[in-house]
């Protein structure tokens, strides 16, 4: 992948040496990182436009990005001058200073750029955002409509809805979710903010689970699992797209970024890809908003980079996040990008979005939390423990770690 | 031979380990006695695509200063090795004082990460190795009576386990044994039961990654004793033969003791390999039913987005290098006491 990237950037650098002017950049080494997707492919494409003449773009997009961001970035000079990131990212990033505000640069050189693009913290841009992603529902409407139940808005009317499924004998599984290793922690965190839990105590970095809101929130969560395949434990987005398109769910809260894929026309049959409608998540308990978090993603420029090259970087990703991009690919994702049409694969995140879904929380010591509640509640799930030492095992875990990062 | 020469032999391979294993195991031992410096945090306005709200966040300047002060961070003594996600002594404390009954302790035991994964990795070391020795053992025997034309492809395909990666021979066992996969839907015909998954249970999950062990790591204990198979003594065997013994006791009396050192270099090398066990729990994505100690250190570099746990996974690499020393501490002396040159002799 790396090797093809870059010969393809050189590719496009040698074809485009004309063009580069369009780009504004006179000299300079534009080097991407990030996760790798369509989404994200299409805008390093964009920008590595902007090779040619004084300036070399190269873009390497990698799946474990996330694993190496803070090694690439900590380098001086940093491995990548841009690192593609989201929330979360971008929370990690900034714990060390890796990346730098871009106010400046957003003065001089950002012209045609949507206020909400901005991702500021105390006043200085750290990040502008190009797309949103959410997990939302996804539901077969044929098999709603053999079970005589309505597109479910709840999770007790999923809940109702799986079971009619059931009971008819039209699936034995009808829901699935991504239940395994990272995505289970991300699963309850969507659950217990549509609940309308608060993960710490206030102001202070205290865990603050264990509550009832926790419990029903675990409560929840295992009596999806019951109209879940038995091996639910070990299913990432991969297994649950897989299951979908082979027609063996009827609901699911998957990703946006999951919907075009799903109705791509490959993998699996019309019947299936022309019966499968996406709405928001939904939401839990009587609670407003959907149970679900919202993603921005977005580009960062490098601390440890000269000034020379964080201005060209921030020219090429300029170039990156264009209209022109944003509506030749407007299948990819749900873009932030003014003039960019609406998806129809997207309107799951639109939805989520407009109900009140909450952003994934930017707290530094909020990956430890994520962390633990992913490890911690395996046992409930797998009905060897109760919810209640389940959530104590959560915040005694939280707390270790956190303090070993320095945040108790 | 005189000092000196001993000395020149040796000196490359010295510094090598000096290196490359006495070094990086010092740097963890320090390392996993420091955890990172308080940080200072700071409440600014967040403002992101989905609005604006106020959030914590940590004060570089203030946490720079700590660190270009102190770069290796707060000493915390053995305080990463006694915490909840180590060796716990105040939650094992507290659990011996509150539960009433064995049972109920080693719940609680077990319920902590640590007990949890050496609980896993120490059955699998138990397990997996005798299996493998007398297993491999056997398939020696075997082949050793194949007609002279046979053993060569019947060799090759022994060792085939050994010769795929951990990880893809983890990974395509993985699909076999879903439930839509061969070995999967063969189980839950003969057992008649639609709902049989070996990836649900925490049980049978243990049990496919011992069986995976034991087949990936035959073949090792295998070609070792095959190997060791062609040194055994003909007249030895002749005069036993002569003796009236038979097939079996051949092999009792001349073959198993001769090939007994064998035996005990394979038990070290599987110790020391299957103690370390890592990439089938990854491979059969298994870590909500069986973490190991490797697994561990993995998961404080891996989870999050890339907030690392650098001290805690050192706490965790110390012990699995005691782990390791302890249990290959009788197999060690045991070897030495059989080499000790006797009395008398210089």
């Amino acid at each position: 992948m790396f090797f093809r990237t870059i010969l393809t950037a050189g590719a496009i650098g040698l074809l485009s040496t004309a063009s580069h002017a369009g780009c504004g950049i006179d000299s300079g080494s534009v080097r991407i990182g990030g996760n790798d997707f369509p989404a994200y492919q299409a805008v390093a494409e964009a920008a590595s436009q902007c090779a040619g003449g004084g300036v070399t773009v190269s873009v390497d997009l990698n799946k474990d990005h996330k694993d190496r961001q803070v090694a690439s970035l900590t380098a001086n000079p940093a491995e990548f001058t841009s690192s593609l990131a989201n929330n979360s990212a971008l929370r990690v990033l900034m714990n060390d200073g890796l990346v730098q505000p871009l106010n400046n640069l957003v003065a001089k050189h950002a012209s045609g750029l949507q206020d909400m693009q901005f991702v500021t913290v105390d006043g200085k841009v750290m990040a502008i955002a190009y797309m949103a992603n959410a997990q939302h529902l996804f539901y077969r409407s044929d098999i709603l409509n053999a079970a005589g139940v309505a597109p479910p808005k709840t999770y007790e009317e999923v809940l109702a809805a799986a079971k009619a499924i059931k009971d008819k004998g039209l699936m034995e599984y009808p829901i699935a979710g991504t239940y395994g290793g990272w995505n289970l922690g991300l699963e309850f965190i969507n659950m217990y903010l549509g609940h309308g839990g608060e993960f710490f105590e206030s102001g202070s970095a205290e865990p603050a689970v264990n509550n009832a809101k926790g419990l029903a929130t675990l409560n929840m969560m295992k009596s999806l699992t019951e109209y879940m395949n038995p091996d639910f434990l070990t299913y990432d987005s991969n297994a649950v797209q897989a299951d979908w398109e082979a027609g063996k769910v009827a609901l699911t809260n998957l990703w946006g970024s999951r919907a075009g894929p799903v109705t791509d026309g490959e993998g699996s049959t019309s019947e299936i890809e022309s019966n499968t409608k996406f709405s928001s998540a939904p939401t839990v308990a009587g609670g407003s908003i959907p149970a679900t978090t919202l993603w921005w993603d977005g580009f960062t420029i490098a601390t440890n980079i000269s000034d020379e090259d964080a201005e060209a970087t921030f020219k090429a990703m300029m170039n990156g996040i264009t209209t022109e991009m944003a509506v030749a690919n407007a299948e990819k994702a749900n873009w932030l990008i003014k003039g960019a049409q609406a998806n129809p694969a997207g309107v799951g995140v639109l939805a989520s979005a407009s109900g009140g879904a909450l952003p994934y929380p930017m707290l530094p010591y909020f990956g430890a939390m994520h962390t633990a509640i992913g490890a911690e509640i395996i046992e409930f799930l797998q009905g060897n423990e109760s919810a209640e030492q389940a959530l104590e095992d959560v915040e005694a875990a939280y707390i270790a770690a956190a303090t070993e990062k320095g945040f108790l | 031979m005189p000092h000196y020469t001993f000395l020149k032999f040796i000196w490359p391979s010295a510094l090598a380990m000096l290196v490359f294993i006495a070094l990086p195991i010092m740097s963890t031992s320090v390392q996993s006695l420091f955890i990172e410096h308080e940080k200072i945090l700071e409440t600014v306005e967040n403002c992101t695509p989905f609005g604006c709200k106020e959030i914590t966040k940590v004060d570089l300047e203030a946490t720079e200063a700590q660190k270009a002060e102190n770069p290796l961070g707060k000493f915390n003594g053995f305080g990463t090795y006694t915490n909840r996600n180590h060796l716990a002594f105040s939650e094992l404390k507290q659990a011996w004082r509150e539960s009433n009954g064995l049972n109920e302790f080693l719940a609680e035991v077990f319920n902590l990460p640590f007990y949890k994964a050496l609980s896993f990795t120490l059955s699998y070391t138990f397990i997996v190795t005798p299996f493998v020795i007398i297993i491999g053992f056997f398939i020696a025997l075997a082949v050793n009576r194949l007609p002279s034309f046979l053993k060569g492809p019947t060799i090759f395909v022994c060792l085939l386990p050994m010769i795929i990666t951990p990880l893809i021979g983890s990974l395509v066992l993985f699909w076999m044994i879903d439930a839509e996969g061969i070995i999967g839907s063969f189980l839950q015909s003969i057992f008649n039961d639609p709902n049989l998954s070996l990836k649900a249970s925490p049980t049978l999950t243990w049990i496919m990654l011992f069986v995976y062990g034991i087949w990936h790591h035959t073949p090792f204990a295998f070609i070792v004793f095959y190997a060791g198979l062609q040194t055994v003594p003909r007249d030895t065997l002749e005069s036993a033969m002569i003796d009236g013994a038979n097939r079996w006791g051949q092999t009792r009396h001349v073959i198993i003791p001769h090939l007994m050192p064998l035996a005990v270099f394979i038990s070290l090398i599987q110790i020391m390999d299957n103690f370390r066990v890592f990439e089938p729990i990854i491979g059969f994505n298994a870590q909500a039913s069986a973490t190991s100690l490797s697994w561990l250190i993995y998961n404080d570099f891996r989870s999050g987005d890339g907030d690392m746990l650098f001290g805690s996974a050192a706490a965790t690499s110390m012990l699995t290098i005691i782990g390791v020393s302890i249990l290959m501490t009788p197999v060690i002396v045991r070897t030495w006491r059989a080499n000790r040159p006797s009395q008398g002799v210089s």
